[in-house]
């Protein structure tokens, strides 16, 4: 019964995150959404390594880490900023999104 | 309130040992949604609902950690083919949803779009 309590504090708390990260640091390229994505993806690989699970998992990678990164947002920013600055943003979040989560997860492991 | 539809997703169809289904159509969804926001008089009307409902419950709702970390254990299993497959066909996925659903749609207003 606790565990959705936990998802949508840990929600909360990163969806406020990256949306105070997108406003001081987004411009010609989303710097506070990249740097919101890649955050989340190195804190659930740590989660990950530290094989958290039940409340903690719920609270840290479910949560909080769901909560501070996006799809959405990346994808029509990602549209939006045209083919050129477009695809070195969707490449750039994919490969920091996976580097982060690995180095994460080795670091924790 | 994003985040926990993405959880209840998740609890009625867990993401089994394969593909990564259930956060596959959570992500494409959420970024059609998102593109489409405009459509709804109510985000249109008011800048507060728009991004409450925008970068707020869509943001959470979608997930790029949990598709990288997703990603990040398939490869560490050797599925080196199945983790490319499932990065590029969110993303390719993904857009295009987010051009044919903007296509219909207003623009979003650039602080929607965090």
């Amino acid at each position: 019964m606790i565990t959705p309590l936990l998802v949508a504090l840990g929600g909360a708390m990163g969806a406020a995150l990256r949306f105070t990260l997108g406003k001081l640091l987004d411009g010609t390229f989303h710097v506070g959404t990249l740097t919101a994505n890649t955050l989340a993806c190195l804190v659930i690989g740590l989660a990950g390594g530290a094989a958290l699970s039940g409340a903690a998992w719920a609270l840290v990678a479910t949560g909080f880490c769901g909560g501070l990164s996006t799809y959405s947002s990346f994808a029509v920013q990602a549209r939006d900023r045209g083919a050129r600055i477009g695809s070195a943003y969707v490449v750039l979040t994919l490969a920091l999104g996976l580097g982060a989560a690995a180095l994460g997860f080795r670091v924790a492991a | 309130m994003g985040s926990l539809l993405r959880w209840a997703c998740g609890e009625l169809v867990a993401d089994g040992s394969g593909f990564p289904w259930t956060t596959f159509t959570i992500n494409v969804v959420g970024c059609a949604l998102l593109a489409g926001l405009e459509l709804l008089p109510l985000a249109r009307r008011s800048a507060t609902w728009a991004a409450a409902l925008g970068p707020g419950a869509l943001g959470g709702f979608t997930t790029l950690s949990a598709a990288s970390e997703q990603a990040r254990g398939l490869l560490d299993e050797g599925r080196t083919a199945l983790a490319g497959a499932y990065v590029l066909a969110t993303l390719a996925v993904a857009l295009l949803a987010v051009n044919v659903i903007g296509r219909l749609a207003p623009p979003l207003p650039e602080e929607d779009e965090l």
